[in-house]
């Protein structure tokens, strides 16, 4: 059978979900041979093997921490020259689809980027992709070169399937390029302890109607309340009320949950471009006209400051 | 020496209009009114005020598309830009990334530069991989994604916030770069600076101009395929409730999130 590259986003050996969920779909065009780059490989391999590996790929280097993209580039360049893979499967960060992007090229292969599916076509991998902020779903395949596709998060429920996951060492040269640009300081991100915003099945987010920074503690406790991750419009975070990583829509991120809480927010295309496949929408405004509402399967027209605390008390006895 | 800085900016169809496909399962460019990406007006504000920031320089957009994508052009010369090159060829419709990164690596080429900005992502395709590509054409450093940017002393440097971390990045010119919304807002064209737009140079090319081959770009050219399009159903509006006071709002949605099994 053909094998099917996935590379591996991980952090220090930790495997981030989304990769768990690569594998899975890898197996629907191939045996999943996982890439993985950097320190942590005795950690991750383990991971990658019980969700269908069959082959572990591994290099590391300090390159690939000291200096962007390239470096990956240029190891996953290396694996394609050694499995002649039928696809390369990356997950859709903003790093996955540069790599992506720059492999593409060096390869000679068409690319397909923010896939939602991946299925096996007679013609290759058939990618289903959301257009026009989600007002589209189209089907894709790539007609030249070895498919690249990157996946977005919360694709697929990733499902366990142990296969061998031979830890292999893969021999990479760097080319010139590789040590173009330096990362000369790298602060990491603070986890909030609540889940993945791309990867959570509940959703609560604040705009512009919270009226400050400091207001948004009313969001964050009625996502705790539901176990959510917390969300915010650009409005919101341009204002500065909260961190850019939160950032729902077209410049941030895409949430596909079971459920999404708009809570002051009007519903811009922008917005709507990276929430309106949610599953269950509801929101709460004080203007019955705001956009929002088109998309609602529940909604409640009325002052975010009466109606979020009491909601929260009310969930909160629900459950105790 | 004069720091020679080309920015790539994209006419796009308005994303507050009713964008479609043709029937040949490209983006509609007619249907709906176009205009310069928004988030290509970050980096041509980036690309100004590095502008500024040099002894001498020269600020050229690079644009590839239709006939009405001079206007994408004409904004980016109105906010302060001092030329434009527009890369327009019937057989470029339906080009896909590869193409496109093609098509203006050629136009950068030969239009001559130190530094490439470009934007996060285009707003109607949003694959934001054009940047990527371009560096690996060009075979430059690429110092993507910034929020912050800036050049001394040939070296330009950035800080990219990711989703785990937030990284200062540094390379050598010439190298290409992308910004984010987060960069700081563009400014808007004085009626000064739309007026002096009029008079600056707009150089047009084809492909013959670029050495491409038609068979290279194009919908023939394309190296991914559109099978199937299909307008996803607008979303049914749900209840709509008022909040009456007294928590009644809030008890009502609660009671709605336990039907749903959400509590
Ligand atoms: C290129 C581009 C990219 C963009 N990308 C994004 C993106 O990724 N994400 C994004 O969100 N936006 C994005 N935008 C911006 C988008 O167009 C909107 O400006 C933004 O989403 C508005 O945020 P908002 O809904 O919080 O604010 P507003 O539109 O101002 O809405 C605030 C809402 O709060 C309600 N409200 C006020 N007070 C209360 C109260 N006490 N109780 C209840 N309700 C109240 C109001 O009725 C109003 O509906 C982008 C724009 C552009 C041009
Ligand atoms: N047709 C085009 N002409 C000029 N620049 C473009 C074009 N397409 C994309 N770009 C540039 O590449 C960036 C990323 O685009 P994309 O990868 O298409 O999302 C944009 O913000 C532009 O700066």
């Amino acid at each position: 059978m053909a094998e099917v590259l996935v590379h591996v986003d991980h952090v220090d050996g930790a495997v981030r979900k989304p990769t768990l969920e690569l594998l899975t779909l890898a197996r629907r065009l191939g045996d999943p041979v996982a890439v993985f780059l950097g320190a942590g490989a005795d950690t991750a391999a383990p991971v990658l093997a019980e969700y269908g590996a069959v082959r572990v790929l591994t290099a590391d280097a300090p390159e690939f921490a000291d200096y962007l993209v390239v470096p990956k580039v240029d190891a996953l360049q290396a694996a394609v020259s050694l499995v002649s893979p039928a696809a390369v499967l990356v997950p859709s960060s903003a790093e996955g689809k540069e790599i992506a992007a720059r492999l593409a090229v060096r390869l000679g292969s068409g690319i397909i980027t923010d896939a939602v599916d991946v299925t096996a076509g007679d013609e290759g991998p058939v990618a289903t992709q959301s257009a026009f902020a989600a007002s589209f779903t189209t089907r894709s395949r790539v007609t030249r070169g070895t498919p690249v596709i990157t996946v977005k998060p919360n694709s697929a429920a990733p499902e366990a399937a142990p296969a061998a996951g031979t830890v292999e060492p893969l021999a990479v040269t760097f080319g010139a390029l590789a040590t173009g640009t330096r990362v000369t300081a790298r602060t990491a991100r603070e986890s909030t302890g609540r889940p993945e915003l791309t990867e959570a099945a509940i959703v609560v987010s604040g705009g512009r109607g919270l009226n400050g920074a400091e207001n948004f503690p009313l969001i964050e406790a009625l996502a705790d309340s539901l176990g959510a991750a917390v969300g915010a419009s650009r409005a919101a975070v341009d204002a500065g009320w909260y961190p850019h990583s939160a950032q729902v829509g077209q410049t941030g991120k895409t949430v596909s949950p079971q459920l999404y809480i708009a809570v002051g927010i009007s519903g811009a295309i922008q917005h709507r471009a990276g929430m309106q496949t949610s599953k269950t929408i509801v929101a709460v405004n004080k203007d019955e006209e705001a956009p929002i509402f088109e998309l609602v399967d529940f909604g409640v027209v009325g002052d975010l400051f009466e109606v979020v605390p009491a909601l929260t008390e009310e969930i909160k006895a629900r459950k105790a | 020496m004069s720091l020679r800085i080309v920015v790539c900016v994209k006419y796009v169809p308005d994303a507050t209009g009713d964008r479609r496909f043709t029937e040949d399962l490209v983006t509609d460019r007619e249907s709906v009114d176009g205009l310069l990406s928004e988030l290509d007006e970050y980096a041509v504000e980036q690309a100004l005020q590095i502008a500024g920031s040099a002894d001498d320089a020269e600020v050229t957009v690079v644009t590839m598309g239709p006939a009405d994508a001079t206007d994408a052009l004409r904004k980016a010369l109105s906010m302060g830009a001092d030329k434009a090159v527009h890369v327009e060829d019937d057989d470029l419709v339906g080009t896909d990334a590869p193409g496109t990164s093609l098509v203006l690596a050629r136009a950068i080429e030969k239009t001559g530069y130190d530094l490439v900005v470009c934007g996060m992502a285009s707003t109607d395709g949003t694959m934001g991989v054009l940047p990527a590509m371009l560096a690996e054409r060009l075979g430059v450093p690429q110092v993507t994604l910034l929020s912050e940017v800036s050049v001394a002393d040939g070296l330009v440097t950035g800080r990219r916030d990711g989703d785990t971390a937030s990284e200062q990045l540094q390379a050598a010119l010439p190298a290409v770069v992308s910004v984010t919304d987060q960069s700081g807002e563009a400014r808007y064209p004085s009626f000064k600076g739309i007026m002096a737009a009029k008079k600056k140079p707009v150089e047009t090319l084809d492909l013959e101009d670029l050495e491409i081959d038609a068979a290279e770009a194009g919908l023939e050219g394309a190296w991914t395929t559109v099978e199937e399009a299909v307008e996803r159903p607008a979303r049914t509006k749900g209840e709509v409730v008022e909040d009456e006071g007294e928590g009644e709002g809030a008890k009502q949605l609660a009671g709605f999130l336990a039907d749903r099994k959400f509590i």
